[in-house]
């Protein structure tokens, strides 16, 4: 084993200079070229951030289109599911009451036609996107507590789903954030 | 739904495309023989001048493995420290503390041995130094020590007799130069130009459309988040892994990252056989492989785009499949595709969240981990289902009654030995970790311990008991994916997982390499009309037979207790 003790020393510390400082900076370097110049991508309304256009953030106001659950409250400084079994008796207990939730905020909504996106908790807790079936149904309440024309809030809502890559690959999805910056500034 | 079909259609052609040629190039590349990516030697050159290493000195079996061994123990000790004072190290932003001693013994074993189970959170629990300096590092290094073990064997049995089984040093650092590095450079641009940060920026802190004030983790993770995929890594920058929307932003980064952790080990099969100049057994071998790949991910895809029963009986339709722990983004048939892939290979990261898919998904998962032959990590997959090979022509042979040859060499008492000592292994590690877990959980609940065990598992009954089954599965496999709502930030996990990763990594490299050195010393023996024929359908078929039986024996148990357990309450539920 001695033999081999010097010559690990060494390459490790070569390679370290190669593989941790040369490769990650001119990535860094060449992602100064990026839309966010390498540091995420942000939303900025009147000059101020508002977010970032790829991570989700909490709404909860009812003239808002919501997102979905969140096991980490949207605390980006963290990230998480709620790692909850399918057959988990709470995890259930914690879908139907969002379904209850839901169904109040939305009285005219049926059982059958509310989103599962809606009523479970994503991958990250950061999720940016709901589907476009879940952002459809929440037009009625938005509108009505933003008085605004119900049609105009629906063909909003149609100009922000954005179609699968390439219009062949993935789901087609509608990032919320956008959608309600957009939203605000509906006259 | 159609279109989530054909992203994953295109995910595996593209898959298929790079990872024919790719083969082929690594065959010629290791080989020595002449490639276009020959440029790089004068920097080669200049690394082993610098490291004192002389790249062309012939090594036997046990020299390389002792060279091999050496490297990795240094990473051990040195990361170990790194973690525990990374506090007091520079790059620290976030001002993230040390690591506990249990908690950095777990960590760096974690990531030498290319496993990735995470006990601590990316975005906390690690700085911007150890996560560029030890995970970043070792995502490499840990990626190539397997290539290169892979390569020694195709060495072997190369040429007809052969005690020279090729310089460690010379494979492992060709393996970063000319295949990890330059892959990384293309993937993580495309990250970056997607919207993974790639910058040294610290925490963002931003008033939110709503107004609450929101604290916001960034760093350079799109360089991480390369190499952790092609070198069947898994570890994260942050701690929802790849369905973090900064670490995967997109369909576009996903179908990229989902393809690059399937390359390597696809193109390294294929390389043997072009290697050895027997491209039959090798397309053999990946037809068995695949067969078995598609045998875990078509239930997996259907299981999940079927969604959960228990909540289409509250009246929510289904139609979209279970969205529990997963993205909009990617869906469930991304999704599923990616569950399999990433547990079939040891990589482990995770574009949704493991615990939370149906309960047979969770079947598939760990039963994939489990066999840890079809394709698997970074060279250590070929070495793996050459384990399972050795067996079927062991088993061949006493069926016909003939002396078990492989490609020219008599297997003999020793070389079995070895294989069914490896194979026996596993199911002692996952069995004796998972068994003990139970004991002290369903036992000693309350005992008096920081953590205590009755606050352990996230979920009751069968479940519960997968997630402890497929924390263990994960560290033998050294996959590193996790039911993470299991509790393992605790001296209890990080010390029993930590064992079991470092066993279920070096004696699965050190036994296949030992065999094959031990083969190629043997005296050729030409194929006659009395040879079995390793490179046949028939054959092809036995190793699946052998592989099927071996794990349905060890494992069928404790997957009837867990998985299928809870399977079958739901439907009665129903």
């Amino acid at each position: 084993m001695k033999k081999y003790i010097i010559p690990s020393i060494r390459i490790t510390i070569v390679l370290t200079i190669v593989l941790c400082v040369i490769y990650p900076v001119s990535i860094m370097l060449a992602g100064k070229l990026s839309k966010g110049a390498g540091n995420g991508e942000t939303v900025v309304v009147n000059g101020k951030v508002v977010g970032y256009a790829n991570v989700g953030q909490s709404f909860t106001k009812p003239q808002y289109f919501w997102g979905r659950p969140s096991a980490v409250a949207y605390n980006a400084a963290g990230s998480g599911g709620s790692n909850k079994g399918p057959s988990n008796p709470d995890y259930l207990k914690d879908v139907s009451n969002r379904i209850d939730t839901l169904l109040k905020y939305h009285p005219y909504l049926k059982r059958s036609e509310i989103s599962a996106d809606l009523v479970t908790a994503s991958g990250s807790g950061l999720d940016p996107d709901i589907s476009p079936e879940a952002a459809k149904i929440q037009v009625k309440r938005v509108a009505k507590f933003r008085k605004l024309d119900e049609q105009k809030v629906a063909a909003l809502v149609d100009s922000h789903i954005e179609a699968p890559l390439l219009g062949l690959f993935g789901p087609p999805k509608v990032n919320v954030l956008k959608l309600n910056v957009a939203l605000d500034q509906l006259k | 739904m159609n279109t989530e079909l054909l992203g994953i259609i295109a995910s595996f052609a593209i898959t298929l495309l790079i990872a024919i040629p790719l083969g082929k190039y690594l065959a010629r590349m290791f080989a020595g023989e002449k490639t276009w990516t020959d440029f790089l030697k004068p920097i080669e050159k200049g690394i082993f001048k610098l490291s004192g290493i002389n790249p062309n000195e012939p090594m036997n079996w046990k020299q390389f493995l002792k060279a091999m061994m050496t490297i990795n123990s240094l990473w051990i000790v040195y990361g170990f420290f790194v973690l525990m004072y990374q506090d007091k190290l520079p790059l620290n932003p976030d001002g993230n503390a040390g690591q506990s001693a249990d908690t950095a013994f777990n960590t760096i074993i974690s990531f030498v041995v290319n496993c990735n189970l995470q006990h601590y959170s990316g975005e906390s629990g690690a700085t911007y130094l150890t996560q560029h300096f030890i995970f970043m590092f070792l995502h490499f290094v840990s990626a190539a020590t397997g290539i290169a073990c892979a390569v020694a064997v195709f060495k072997a049995f190369r040429d007809k007799t052969a005690t020279d089984l090729g310089n460690f040093w010379n494979f492992f650092l060709k393996s970063i130069t000319r295949l990890l590095l330059p892959l990384s450079i293309v993937v993580s641009l495309i990250l970056t130009f997607n919207g993974t940060p790639s910058s040294y920026a610290g925490k963002d802190k931003f008033i939110s459309l709503q107004g609450d004030t929101v604290n916001m983790s960034r760093g350079p993770a799109a360089q991480m988040i390369a190499i952790k995929h092609l070198g069947t890594n898994g570890g994260g920058w942050f701690g929802a892994n790849s369905a973090h929307p900064l670490e995967n932003p997109n369909y576009l980064t996903n179908m990229t990252e989902i393809i690059s952790q399937f390359i390597i080990p696809v193109a390294m099969i294929l390389a043997f056989g072009y290697f050895i100049r027997r491209k039959k057994l090798a397309w053999v071998f990946f037809g068995v492989m695949m067969f078995g790949v598609m045998m875990l991910m078509l239930p997996t895809i259907s299981s999940e785009l079927g969604g959960n029963p228990l909540i289409a009986k509250m009246g929510v339709s289904q139609a979209t499949g279970a969205m529990e722990g997963k993205e909009v983004r990617f869906g469930p048939a991304a999704t599923a595709y990616w569950s399999t892939l990433t547990t079939v290979t040891s990589t482990g990261s995770v574009n949704g969240m493991h615990d939370s898919t149906m309960a047979l998904t969770g079947l598939w998962q760990l039963l994939a981990m489990m066999i840890n032959g079809f394709f698997g990590g970074c060279g250590v997959g070929l070495l793996n289902y050459f384990i399972y090979v050795i067996i079927a022509v062991f088993i061949s042979g006493l069926m016909v009654g003939r002396t078990p040859e492989f490609l020219g060499h008599k297997v003999e008492a020793r070389e079995v030995k070895i294989a069914a000592l490896i194979t026996l292994l596993s199911p002692f590690l996952i069995m004796t970790g998972t068994a003990l877990a139970s004991y002290i959980v369903t036992v000693h609940p309350n005992i008096d311990w920081a953590v205590k065990p009755s606050t352990w598992l996230n979920n009751p009954k069968y479940h519960g008991f997968s997630e402890m089954l497929y924390e263990y599965t994960s560290s033998n496999a050294n996959n590193g994916s996790g039911f993470e709502g299991l509790g393992d930030g605790n001296i209890f996990w990080n010390v029993t997982t930590g064992v079991v990763m470092l066993f279920g990594r070096f004696l699965p490299i050190i036994g296949p390499v030992a065999i094959a050195g031990l083969l190629a010393q043997k005296k050729f023996i030409p194929e006659s009309a009395g040879t079995l024929k390793t490179d046949t359908l028939t054959f092809g078929v036995m190793t699946f037979a052998v592989i099927i039986v071996l794990n349905a024996l060890s494992y069928f148990p404790a997957l009837a207790l867990g998985p299928l357990a809870e399977h079958f309450s739901m439907l009665i539920k129903r």
